[in-house]
């Protein structure tokens, strides 16, 4: 069955940049795809980096982490602590065996609706070309190592 | 099964939604398979924010007991407060409604019918399992203290200004310059009307300056701001003007005296002299005069003090010694209203701007129009004596140019046939204008267009390519050429003339950037600053307490610069008169019990907020400071940091109602048991 | 530093001079120019406007030799502003159009060859010499300044407008090749018609609207009472060389400005014979013009007091560096 693969993908974004930007996107009714969804925070600092792992596990295939430009956060410089956190992330998430253009990292301040459009765009391409992640498929159902992909199974309670 | 009982609402928004989205499908959808979340009814209305939508909540509230609201329509930006103001009405509490957006975010940038309809579904499970989690908040009473501060002696500024001290409030003023009067004070006559600038402002300007309730700081910046909407805490550098104004009477005998001559950059724009102790011009308020170390004898060498050898009071009021004086003050809300730069002309280097004597630009030309300008108000070249035959006025240097600015000014188009109504009345010269579009969209303005037509100038429709002084044929020798395309007849054409006024953009200051960030608002990509909604609230910024008024926030002319002066005085004015301000309760707390004193989140807040008690090794967190950005909260490895209405139950209940469907609308077969 | 060099036709005929004094002054400024092997002419403006595909491939195998040679990271430096431009332009759509790459690497295969685009650097000799040479290296090698000698720096239309690549210049009106010449110490009068068409080819289409055009020229450096042009392509100075005559009798002027190349006059500043730089191959004598170089800077002009009434000039930034 060739149905082309839609990669579901998360975005966080955060309430006085980015959300604004993909309010402005609407706005200018710039089309990007829909395979992204945005949960609102107040600001990138709040991204815990376990909502990224949560994400991905709970079957999203990428994750989108949105903020303020550096320099130019709501908050002052807590975009600068998610970018820490991100950074660091992204080494755990590579010795996970998660491709990292599966998570990404996008600064868009509330004017850049038209450039958040086409990172999106971007994005869902590059993880589309990705596959699937299929995340608990790919742990083995004791925990242990490495397994190709599996079918998806059902798992009684 | 959960216990609460939630209405879903899903807005048509007459066909924004709907003609994208199947809203009436979605809100099938919700009703039954989010029954065991709690959605206990599902609507769809055309119109969600209109009172009858707001009433179809309120009903439903009061008849089914409902304890959560989820409305499914625009931006929460637009009307996440309509929407808390009717569960408000119906006795829940205000925070307990959720907004989620299917317009913005899916119906206007989705074209896939279908898929967009499913997206519209996951994104409503997701507002529902969040809102269930969400808890009874209290908005924070914030008190407004009622002085305010005002950044920016121009027209804006002053018209803020006065509207705030003459409904009885303290209100204090710094301006950058010795004198505030701003841009306006350099003009000579101002369009449509021709009034003469300085006639209008200098009331206005002496207004300010004697007005009891105005503390004007002049030659002083803002260096550093703290503080929150209420309560802001400014430091202000005075800079030492070297005179002491407690003596000083404005007498004017020192910059007579004064030997040494300087090009005044600022106030006469390049084209005239200042003295190095100096007024920048004659009706400036305050009335004190400045000594400019830089170029000041005394200063750099050591000799002279002529300035205060001639001071006639007693005792002197020259003060060599005099030093910078740093004010604190505490304000309530802050208007900035900073104004304009000027597109510096040399980087257009084939108009020849710097290299040939006399193409000018347009605030140059003003100052020669103005009677206390350097010329008395004689238009003349660059040789200070010459009256010029023909002269050419280009408009939009610098703007609606790729290469530079690609915004319109605004003022230019009515500034420049102002130029040609000045030059043909002061000199009867052939004026000729050359312009891409005539603008003039305002009250009398395109009337005073007709005027200047029928006065008999010149106009050319097409961008100037070069001014240039290479004369090709006779009639060119000594005179600058101005090559353009006159695009309505289709032809090249070489128009020599005696002198060019290059009418160029508006530009934000040098240092907005900088400004911005102090002050705590953002920049647009043009570096002009960011107001909370382009169309309806032009004087607000997303911080609460800074407002932004006149050229600062766009180009723009006097009347819309004092309309918008008044705009945000208005909106101060209404800070202050309640007394008191509601923050949004996003905040921060630590469940002490929880705290194991690591102090990984101490650091983190930039608003001081985080406080550890060394006795007890617990931390706490102010409510008043914290901004409620969650920085901390994410950095809490305990979870001992919760953050109201953006908790991580909130937020993992939203990603599981996101990832309840796949791009397709079919289940997502990899939901981890423990999330269900 | 080594590069890729590639002549063109007219370095070895009428632009002779140009070649010895850029061999001349790359030898003191130790640049070594390694010749492209076996180089064939670059079409010129002609033979793009005669058949496309043609022309592309005549280039084209210039850049497939360059990249063969791959001399310093495939910089590939063209003295003549037609020959820069043809190699810039065919690298440049070779790029941006897959098709016509392949058309062409088809048409090179014939010989053994094949480009990738994108693969050689083309720059021109100006751009080598203000941007990877530098001015303070140039005015260290300055032995002769030419004082008292008023140039006016002729840029030419090409160089400046590549529109494929990022100018190293302002195309409107650009001042490497001015402030080159006041580092030799001579002194640049203001030439506005700096990046004006010379005629190019016209010459040889409608003689006199090319003479109309070199004679503008030629008035514009007159007005400004320069000692020579200098230019740094050789249609360039062939057109304001070759025909002045012609335009003076056209016109009834007498224009008497020798045309030099921007190379020959840093030769002489570096102390060297002017036999060494080609000169003497100009049909309008340079020899008055040079006898104008004295040993002493001319005097700093006083700070002239402004007359009564005359109102100041706005600050340029040249002003601020002096």
């Amino acid at each position: 069955m060739d149905k082309k693969f839609e990669p579901l993908i998360i975005g966080f974004t955060c309430n006085w940049c980015s959300y604004r930007a993909a309010d402005m996107a609407g706005i200018s009714r710039e089309k990007y795809p829909p395979n992204v969804r945005l949960i609102r925070l107040m600001c990138s600092g709040r991204l815990d980096p376990t909502f990224i792992l949560k994400a991905l596990a709970g079957g999203a295939d990428g994750v989108l982490v949105t903020g303020c430009h550096p320099g130019e956060c709501h908050y002052l410089e807590q975009n600068f602590k998610a970018a820490r956190r991100f950074s660091l992330l992204k080494r755990m998430l590579n010795q996970m065996g998660i491709e990292p253009e599966r998570v990404k990292l996008v600064w868009a301040s509330a004017a850049e609706g038209v450039r958040l459009a086409k990172e999106i765009t971007t994005m869902v391409e590059e993880v589309r070309a990705l596959g699937p992640l299929n995340w608990p498929g790919v742990v083995a159902e004791d925990g242990n190592g490495y397994v190709a992909h599996l079918a998806p199974e059902e798992v009684s309670a | 099964m959960s216990k609460e009982k939630i209405g879903v609402y899903v807005c048509h928004c007459g066909t924004n939604i709907s003609g994208t989205v199947d809203v009436e499908e979605v809100s099938k959808w919700a009703g039954e398979n989010l029954e065991k979340d709690g959605v206990v009814v599902s609507r769809d209305y055309k119109f969600m924010c209109s009172s009858l939508g707001q009433e179809l909540i309120e009903a439903d509230i009061k008849e089914q007991g409902l304890t959560r609201v989820v409305v499914a329509a625009c931006s929460p930006h637009l009307h996440e407060q309509t929407f808390r103001t009717a569960v408000k009405r119906a006795d829940l509490n205000p925070y307990l409604c959720e907004m989620v957006s299917i317009r913005e975010q899916v119906s206007w940038v989705h074209t896939d019918k279908k898929i967009a309809t499913e997206k519209s579904k996951s994104v409503i499970a997701g507002g529902v399992k969040r809102v269930a989690f969400h808890e009874e908040l209290e908005p924070l009473q914030v008190p407004i203290n009622e002085a305010t501060l005002v950044v920016g002696g121009g027209i804006a500024g002053i018209q803020a200004a006065l509207e705030i001290a003459d409904s009885g409030f303290p209100v204090y003023m710094v301006e950058r310059e010795p004198s505030i009067g701003g841009h306006m004070a350099k003009f000579d006559k101002t369009f449509p009307t021709l009034d003469c600038a300085a006639c209008i402002l200098t009331p206005k300007m002496v207004s300010v300056g004697d007005h009891p309730h105005i503390n004007m700081y002049t030659y002083s910046e803002v260096e550093k701001v703290d503080g929150y909407v209420g309560n802001f805490t400014v430091t202000i550098r005075k800079k030492a003007r070297y005179v002491d104004t407690d003596v000083c009477t404005g007498c004017g005998i020192c910059e007579e005296k004064c030997p040494q001559k300087v090009i005044d950059d600022i106030f006469e724009a390049g084209l005239g002299y200042r003295k190095a102790v100096y007024r920048p011009f004659p009706q400036a308020v305050p009335k004190y005069p400045v000594i400019d170390t830089d170029n000041c004898i005394y200063f750099q060498r050591g000799k002279c003090k002529a300035c205060q050898i001639f001071c006639p009071t007693e005792p002197n009021s020259i003060d060599f010694e005099q030093q910078d004086e740093i004010i604190e003050i505490t304000v309530g809300n802050i208007i900035l209203a900073t104004g304009y730069d000027l597109f510096d002309a040399r980087r257009v280097p084939q108009y020849g701007y710097g290299r040939l004597a006399n193409v000018f630009t347009s605030l140059e030309f003003e100052r020669m129009c103005n009677a206390a300008g350097p010329t008395n108000g004689e238009v003349v070249l660059r040789d200070g004596v010459t009256t010029p035959e023909a002269v050419a006025i280009v408009h939009c240097v610098g703007s609606r140019d790729r290469n530079y600015n690609n915004y319109c000014s605004v003022i230019c188009c009515m500034q420049s046939l102002k130029f040609a109504h000045l030059v043909k009345e002061r000199t009867g010269a052939e004026v000729y204008n050359f312009y891409i579009d005539m603008r003039t969209p305002f009250k009398d303005y395109d009337e005073f267009y007709q005027k200047v037509l029928e006065e008999g100038a010149h106009f050319i429709r097409g961008r100037v390519a070069e001014i240039t002084d290479a004369a090709r044929m006779p009639g060119e020798e000594g005179k600058l050429i101005i090559q353009a395309e006159d695009t309505l007849i289709g032809k090249q054409r070489r128009i020599p003339v005696d002198m060019v006024v290059l009418s160029a953009g508006l530009e934000s200051r040098a240092d907005a950037k900088e400004v911005a960030h102090k002050f705590g608002i953002s920049c647009s990509t043009d570096e002009w600053f960011i107001e909370k909604h382009p169309k309806l609230d032009p004087v607000a910024t997303m911080t609460e307490g800074v407002f932004i008024a006149g050229a600062c926030q766009g180009p723009k002319d006097i009347p819309a610069s004092v309309a918008q002066g008044a705009a945000a005085a208005a909106r101060v004015l209404s800070r202050i008169q309640s007394k008191e301000l509601a923050l949004e309760p996003v905040r921060a707390s630590v469940i002490e019990e929880k705290c194991s004193g690591c102090r990984i989140c101490n650091n983190l807040c930039p608003f001081n907020a985080i406080i550890f008690h060394e006795d007890r090794m617990v931390t706490e967190i102010n409510p008043a400071l914290c901004q409620g950005c969650g920085t901390c909260v994410a950095a809490c490895p305990s979870e001992a940091i919760t953050g109201t209405q953006f908790s991580n139950e909130q937020i993992l209940a939203q990603l599981e109602g996101l990832l309840m469907l796949d791009v397709e609308g079919g289940l997502v077969s990899m939901l981890e048991p423990e999330m269900a | 530093m080594k590069y890729g060099y590639y002549p063109g036709c007219s370095m070895e005929r009428n632009a002779i001079a140009y070649h010895h004094s850029t061999m001349a002054v790359a030898g003191a400024l130790d640049i070594e120019l390694q010749e492209v092997e076996d180089w064939n002419c670059c079409g010129a403006t002609e033979y793009f406007s005669l058949e496309l595909l043609p022309a592309y491939a005549l280039v084209g195998r210039n850049l497939a030799l360059a990249a063969n040679q791959s001399v310093n990271g495939n910089q590939l430096i063209a003295p003549c502003s037609a020959c820069f431009l043809n190699l810039a332009k065919t690298d440049h759509y070779m790029s941006t159009s897959p098709d016509l790459a392949d058309q062409v690497n088809e048409a090179l295969a014939a010989g053994g060859l094949h480009y990738d685009p994108g693969s050689v650097k083309v720059r021109h000799l100006l751009d080598i010499v203000v941007n990877d040479v530098g001015f303070p290296a140039i005015a260290e090698k300055v032995t002769k300044p030419l004082y008292n000698l008023r140039v006016a720096p002729y840029y030419g239309c090409l160089i400046v407008r590549p529109g494929t690549q990022k100018s190293f210049d302002d195309p409107e009106y650009p001042t490497t090749m001015d402030t080159l010449m006041q580092t030799l110490g001579a002194e640049v009068v203001d030439f506005p018609l700096k990046a004006h068409c010379c005629g190019g080819h016209m010459t040889q289409i409608s003689e006199n609207v090319a003479l109309e055009m070199i004679r503008r020229l030629l008035k514009n450096a007159a007005d400004y009472e320069a000692d020579v042009i200098v230019t740094l392509c050789p249609m360039c100075q062939l057109n304001l060389d070759a025909y002045q005559d012609s335009v003076n009798k056209l016109f009834g002027t007498n224009f008497n400005i020798p045309i030099l190349y921007f190379t020959q006059l840093m030769g002489l500043a570096f102390g060297m014979r002017a036999v060494e730089l080609g000169f003497g191959k100009e049909f309008v004598s340079a020899t008055l013009a040079l006898t104008k170089i004295g040993a002493e800077p001319p005097p700093k002009p006083k700070k002239k007091r402004p007359a009564k009434g005359e109102l100041p000039m706005p600050a340029m930034p040249e002003e601020d560096n002096q």
